[in-house]
This record gives structure tokens, sequence and C-alpha cells, in this order.
């Protein structure tokens, strides 16, 4: 018989549960199994007739256990008292539930015991120093009653715990006893195991455990400080747990990832994973080929898991995430570059960002006509719709579709004051905007159309308008995003290290210097022009200063390139 | 949400459960096996006219994920469904000629269906033409979804329709009975989806995919709505509310996160867009009897004389669930 013994708790899956115990006992390890009284007597019955005759099986009284209740520590407790009685050669006792699968051979997980006497496999820290807790009751499970089942009665549950926060009632811990909780499966040692449940103490600490919220995690784990020489604070079961707690389900698709564990048990399995139990409950001989354990793998994929539930995919908006306004964990996916006034300056500023970044420019896609894309597409990544109708049916959402469906490629586009203003908020807010605005640019084609002055006048009032109440928003306290206003005339007299800066920040790919320019526009007699306006009794004030004689920057010869500044 | 809105959320519902009790009356048995199905079994329940030809490979699709027992309503099939479903031990058929209109688009019959069969079951409420897909739907059955549903005392779960179309004119290539619609229509929209939140309901409005673009760009309001809560494990007290896209109570419309985390969900692969859809298209409009006085009817028979092509150089072709996932059209939230 092994030195090994199993006590194994049962609530549902009996076939499965009696499958595993025909494993353990096959493999000379007895089972001592406690099964729910929630279990109706029918199928206790039959289960027990299943495992009839085995001499290696045995039953413990029935305890009823709920959740984050006394009776599951009741039911180890009895199990274990008999399993002690029963076999006297079992040197370890391996807390185990019916969910639970063997995944190494049995022998393996003697001889590993069999090399450790003395070593309890207990997880077990101090309250102060465990991350897991979930609820918010940490210290306080210990200090505070719990009559009420959070399970059932989740409302008095919590107005009790209040109640006595408030009065600051306080329950004394037993003397000597220093609060440890860790994972509910254990593997002891008889000599610990036995000191547990013959101290004479024994009727205090289960007076006291049988009021603390969740004693399965903390009733083995705090005694057993008393009394073992040797802990390693680790448990041998793998088991991992969701954002709520609750343990993580294993299905047949984890195969082969449950092959790669260090661990010698998982729990809990999915009763219908039929693969699993074929692969793992067979003898030595048919036991697949061992393969390098790696835990990391399984860690990575179940805080993924929890990481994906609780913070999600940062500028996605789905059927199942739909994030309130500032609870968007990232309001776009990726970085993005916003420029205002670039292409009414420069001639070919599309093509040369194009050529200089590698990214994807666009034009204005917030054009009222509808969105320029790049290369004159009316649709792009993930068929979304240039369409004017179809963009401003909700033009946040087609910002953020565009950011997300074009992600791991950086995305570039126009925008201004003739543009449809609705994404502002969402853009200022967003940390991911690279947003440059050479303020009062949008003149610059008023300045060269042949319209009459009366329209232009009207629309450079317009215009000057929407671009004062949007620069409200890119200064305003709540702006998140990387934001740069220039006055035209502040630009135009020194447009090189601007622009420098604004591509720097854009990627790895320009991490060097400007060697071409843009080609700034003809802005001759410019200066005249806002004089007009002002004469007509409009105020044009966003583009700065502009002499009435003529334009700073602007050559007197024209065409001439603007000089750039080598610094290197 | 205020007492006074509950109580009429209430009285909504009540009156929903009236009118199904009521409307049931159309509803005659044609082929009754309800006495097979036992505690736990995992139901599906659809209505449909005229779809026999999509039968066979629906009934292989979902017996092969686990549906245990089928419930359908055939509203005035006239080619042949009920002689084809007969002695189908799995399948309990009901028989109207009632109005599809006004039985609230089907979803009176349903209702009463699911309270009377589906009560404290995990039921599936698809259209023959809809293919339910959920994380890990290639490795795990779907009861082990509905396990770890019921494991995470989670009562709904949110698949949004995915317009699949073929490349190509649509019917160019005819379907046979029994195949795999998915391999003449493959291909689908990632990206150009809308969502908003329906205040009344608290469901998200989603509108988008290719209809929205070929067929609405230029009324996207009016566009048909993608979400939809096809998975329940109902309750005599639960039912569908204005159509399948909402429920009641609203509670059960709570299938998104709104801190900013992913809830699982899955997607249903709508296969609408096969050599039939010309037919149909013509007879409904012709019925009359679909929502908006058929608007979705009237805009796919103003464009599909010119035979629009649904596909275009950014379609991305339908490979598995995990794709889905990888864009963003569905999430494996925590389950793993």
């Amino acid at each position: 018989m092994s030195t090994v013994g199993v006590v194994m708790l049962v609530h549902t899956a009996l076939e499965r549960a009696a499958q595993v115990v025909r494993h353990w006992t096959a493999n000379g390890c007895p089972v001592v199994l406690h099964v729910d009284r929630n279990v109706s007597r029918d199928l206790f019955a039959r289960f027990r007739q299943s495992l009839d005759g085995n001499p290696l099986v045995r039953f413990a009284a029935r305890h009823r256990c709920e959740w984050g209740t006394w009776g599951i520590v009741a039911a180890s407790q009895s199990a274990s008292e008999v399993m002690l009685a029963e076999f006297p050669d079992v040197r370890h006792v391996y807390l185990a539930s019916g969910s639970c699968l063997p995944l190494r051979p049995v022998q393996e997980l003697t001889d590993y015991l069999a090399a450790r006497p003395q070593t309890d496999f207990i997880e077990s820290a101090t309250t102060a120093d465990v991350p897991w807790i979930v609820g918010g009751l940490s210290h306080e499970r210990f200090t505070l009653r719990f009559p009420f089942s959070w399970k059932k009665h989740r409302y008095l549950f919590d107005r009790y715990v209040n109640l006595q926060r408030r009065l600051r009632i306080k329950r004394r811990i037993p003397p000597g006893l220093v609060p440890h909780m860790g994972s509910q499966w254990w593997c002891l040692t008889r000599q610990t195991l036995s000191a547990i449940l013959q101290d004479p103490e024994r009727p205090v600490y289960d007076a006291y455990f049988r009021k603390v919220w969740i004693p399965d995690e903390s009733y083995f784990q705090t005694l057993a400080r008393l009394y073992s020489g040797n802990i390693e604070s680790r448990s041998l079961t793998l088991s991992k747990f969701d954002f709520q707690g609750k343990p993580h389900i294993f299905y047949d698709d984890h195969l082969q990832l449950l092959r790669r564990s260090d661990c010698f048990v998982a729990r809990k399995i999915w009763p219908h994973a039929e693969r699993l139990y074929q692969a793992f409950l067979t003898d030595p001989a048919g036991a697949m080929k061992r393969t390098e354990p790696n835990p990391g793998k399984i860690d990575r994929i179940f805080a993924k898991a929890v990481e994906r539930r609780t913070r999600g995919r940062a500028g996605l908006y789905m059927q199942s995430r739909f994030p309130g306004h500032g609870s968007e964990n990232g309001v776009t996916s990726s970085p993005y570059s916003v420029f205002q006034g670039f292409t009414e300056l420069f001639e070919d500023f599309e093509t040369w960002l194009a050529r200089t970044t590698g990214a994807q420019v666009h034009g204005h896609i917030f054009a009222p006509q509808g969105a320029a894309f790049s290369e004159g597409q009316s649709l792009v990544n993930g068929c979304l719709n240039g369409n004017a109708k179809a963009r401003d049916y909700n033009p946040e959402s087609f910002l953020t579709s565009l950011i997300w469906n074009t992600r791991g490629e950086r995305q570039c586009f126009q925008f201004g004051p003739r543009d449809n203003q609705a994404v502002n908020w969402l853009v200022a807010r967003d940390t991911n905007a690279q947003v440059s605005v050479i303020s009062g640019a949008w003149a610059i084609p008023l300045f060269k159309s042949s319209r009459s002055f009366a329209e232009l006048r009207q629309e450079a009032a317009r215009l000057q308008q929407r671009e004062a109440e949007q620069l409200q928003i890119l200064r305003s306290q709540w702006t998140k995003a990387r934001v740069r206003i220039w006055s035209m005339a502040e630009f135009v007299e020194a447009p090189m290290e601007p622009l420098q800066t604004i591509i720097d920040e854009i990627g790895p790919l320009t991490a060097r210097h400007l060697g071409e320019a843009p080609r700034m526009t003809d802005l001759e007699g410019f200066g005249q022009f806002l004089q007009n306006l002002k004469n007509q009794g409009m105020h044009p004030y966003l583009m700065g200063d502009f002499p009435v004689g003529q334009s700073p920057a602007s050559p007197s010869k024209p065409q001439r390139k603007p000089y750039l500044v080598r610094k290197s | 949400m205020g007492l006074w809105d509950s109580y009429r959320m209430r009285l909504r519902r009540k009156r929903r459960l009236v009118r199904a009790v009521r409307k049931s009356g159309e509803l005659s048995p044609v082929q009754d096996n309800t006495k097979a199905i036992r505690p736990g079994d995992i139901l599906l329940v659809s209505t449909m006219r005229n779809e026999q030809i999509r039968l066979p490979y629906f009934l292989q699709y979902y017996r092969g994920l686990g549906v245990n027992h089928f419930l359908f309503v055939d509203n005035g099939s006239t080619d042949g469904t009920a002689d084809y479903l007969r002695g189908m031990e799995d399948v309990s058929l009901w028989h109207t000629t009632a109005s599809y209109k006004r039985s609230g688009f089907g979803i009176d019959w349903m209702n009463y269906l699911k309270r009377r069969y589906a009560h404290e079951h995990w039921v599936l409420v698809v259209d023959p033409d809809e293919f339910f897909i959920y994380p890990f739907c290639d490795t795990r059955p779907i009861r082990a979804l509905t396990d770890w549903l019921d494991n995470s005392a989670i009562r709904s779960f949110s698949a949004m329709l995915l317009d699949v179309y073929p490349k190509g004119r649509i019917g160019e290539v005819p379907y046979q009975a029994g195949q795999n619609p998915l391999e003449i229509a493959h291909w689908f929209d990632s990206g150009n989806y809308t969502i908003s939140r329906n205040p009344e309901y608290g469901n998200l409005w989603i509108q988008g995919g290719p209809r929205a673009r070929v067929f609405f760009a230029d009324q996207p309001r009016k566009a048909p709505a993608l979400n939809k809560i096809p998975l329940v494990k109902w309750n005599r007290r639960y039912a569908f509310a204005s159509s399948t896209h909402a429920l009641l109570p609203r509670g059960l419309n709570q299938v998104y996160e709104t801190d900013g985390g992913e809830k699982a969900s899955g997607a249903l692969l709508h296969t609408k867009f096969l050599d039939t859809f010309t037919a149909k298209a013509e007879e409904e409009l012709v019925r009359g009897q679909h929502y908006g006085g058929s608007a979705e009817y009237k805009a796919y028979a103003a464009r599909l004389a010119e035979q629009p092509e649904l596909w275009c150089k950014w379609s991305e072709k339908y490979i598995n669930w995990r794709q889905l996932e990888i864009l963003g059209l569905m999430s494996k939230g925590n389950w793993a």
C-alpha cells in the first residue's frame, strides 16, 4: 500500500469522482470520501455501491457543504480522521476534490513525498501578503462574524458586515493563532494533521473558525503554522482562479497545456472532458511521454483571461465591451496624428508626410462630402465606409473603428474647421492622439479662392468661430491628447523645427533629420487679404499678426525652396 | 431607472406573456416530441417559412454542437418542411398560417413555446440561416459553455449577427440542400459597426456590416439591428420585448461590460445571402410581414435589380472563431 492517502470531497459528477477513486486505489493509494449531504440518498447509495468491495475506500460522516462555510472544513476533518485511523501506513494525506485529476503517474507523487517525509505542502500566507482576496474582506474575515450566507443572502451578509464595522464589534482571535490563508487544497504529513486534529484546544479553534468567512482557506493554513516544522507554502494542486475568485475549468483542449504543468493534480476538470480523463487516468505504461514542465505558459493563459475580463482590449468597442465615458482604458487602440492647417499651408504635405513617416496618410476624413481616405479609396480596412451619411451617423465610432481596424499601422489624417466637429472631445480625451494645429490656416484657401469677397468674409467668420471652439476644447484641462498649437504667423516664421518635433514623435522610422521639407504655398498678399477682412468688419485673429506689406517668411521670389537648418 | 420605469417594464413584460398565451391558440401541433425533453437539455427554438432546403445542414450543425431538442414554428411553409421533419425524435413542430407581423415577428409564438417547454433550460433562439459561434466552439460542445455560464451565474449570452456573403454576385452559386452555406458565403465585414445603448431596455443597438454599407449607406439609421442575445437560461417569467433583439426583464440585456473589461460573447453567422435570397426578398416584399413595413426588403429590392456585389477588397474571409475574437467581433471574456 502506498504511503499517500487521498481525502476526496465530492458533491457533483459522482461517476467521474468514482473513476478517479479507482485510479488512486489501483495505484495503491487509500481514499476516504466525503460526499456532500446535499447529494440525494439515491445517488449516494448508487455511488457507494459502485465502489463496493474496494478495500482501499472508506466513507466519512457526511456534512452539508456550502461555499464559504464551515461544512467544508468539518468534512475535511472527519475524512482525515478516518484516514489516519484506518490506514496506519499513510504518511501524507492529500486533500482533493471530486473534480481533481491526477496529472502525473501516482508513483511519481508517492516518490516525491517519500523523499520529503517531513514536509507539509500547504499554501499559507498572512492576510497582509495575499493579493488574491476578492470581495474586499481580508483581515476582517477573522475579526467579524458571518452568520449569513454570502451566496444566498448577500443583502443580509453585507448589512451585517457594515453593522459590525459601524459598531466596531471585533472578535478576539484565540491566543497563539496568527491568521494565514491559502489554497484549500493541501497535502499534510501524518504528524501535522494528527496534531491539528488531536489538539486539546481544538474545540476552541473550531468554535472560532466556525464563524470565520471561508474557513476552508484559513483553518488548516493557520493551524499548520502551529505544528509543522517544515512548511512548503505552495499547493501541489494546479488551480487557477478567475477575477471573481472562482476556479477556472479545464477542458479537452487544455490537454497539451496540462501535460506541461509541474503539478501533480489539477482542478477543476469539466466532467465531460472525456479526452482529459482518458489521457491522464491510465496506467504508467499507457501514459503519454512526459514533456518538459512549463507552468509559466498556464499562468500566462489564465492571467490573460483575467486581464481581458477586467481591462479588455484598449480602443475596442463591441457587443460585450462598451465602456462608459472615462472607463475606456484607452479611448482608441493605438497612436495616431491629426494635422490641422498643414495641407493648407504646404502644397504637397500629404505625400511628403507619407514619404517621411511611412504612415498611412489620409486627407480630411471628416470632410462634409465624405471621408478622403488615402489613395482616394471609398472604403478602408474593415470595410469602413467613407460615405458622409454613414460616417456622420456615428462619427466617434467611425474614428475609433478606423484606428482599431488599422492597428499596427500609424494613421495620420487632416482636420479643419470645415469638417464635422463631432469628434473633438473624443480626440481631446484620447492619450493616443497627437494633434498639431496651425491656427488660422483655414484662411489660405479663402485667400486663394476667386469667390466674391462678401461670401469669403462670411465663410471666414464661420470657420474662425468653429476653430476657436475647437481650440478651446484642445486647451481645456481635461485634454489628454498631445496637443501642439501654433498660430500661422508663428509657424511660417520657422516651420522646420515644429515639423521635426512632430515627425520625431511619430516613429522610429524617422529617427533622423528631415532631409526634405514640404513645399510652402505662396503667401504673397496674404497680409493684405487679412487687412481687407478687417476692413470689412471681420476680425481674423487666429492666424496671428501678418504685416500688410509682405508676409514674413514668404519669399519675395516665388517658389523658392524653404531653407532648412541642419543641426548634425 | 426609477420605480416607475421598473413598473412600466414589468407591465410590458406581463403584457408580452399574456399575448404569448393568447397567440398560442394560433399554433397547432404537428409533431409533439416534447415528452422527450429531459431536465438540463439544451433546446433550440426557431420560426421559419419555406426554409426546407436549409434544414438538413442546420440540424446537422446544431446537433453537432449538442442541442438536445428543436422546437419549430412553421409559419405556412409550402415547401414540404413538415414532411421533411416528420419522424425526427428530437424535433417538435407547430404549424400556423397566422400573421407573422401580428405575432410580433414570431416572438409571441416563441415566447409561448419557451414559457411552456424551456423553463429552467438553456435555450437557443436562432433563425434557420443563423449559425451560432462561441469561444472554443471547435473544441468544446455547447454544454461546456452553458455549464460555464451556470457556474458564473450568467443567464444570457450575446452573439451579434455577422452577415456573411459570397464573392461575386449574390446567387451566382446555387445552394444545395445539406451543403454548408459557408462554402458559398464566407466573407464578412470586420470593422464597420456602430454601437449605441438603447436606454429603454439597456441593450446595445448594433448596426453596420455589408447590409448597412451597400443597402443603407444613405439612410444608416434604418440599417437592420445586429445585436442579439440568442442563448438564455430561460425562465417562464422571461419574454422577448419587441423583437428578438431585447429581453425582459432588462437585466438579461446586460451582456456587455461598461467598465472597460470584456464579457464573453459569440457570433451568429448570418447566411442570408445565398441564391435563395432574391426569391425570398421578392416574396417578403409582397407579403409585407417584416419589421418597419419591410423597409429592409424594400431597400434590397431597390438595389437587387442592379445585382450588387457585397464583396469588396477589404472583405475578410471567415476562418474560425479565433479570427473573430482577434478582430474584436466577439470575446472569450474570462473563459479560458
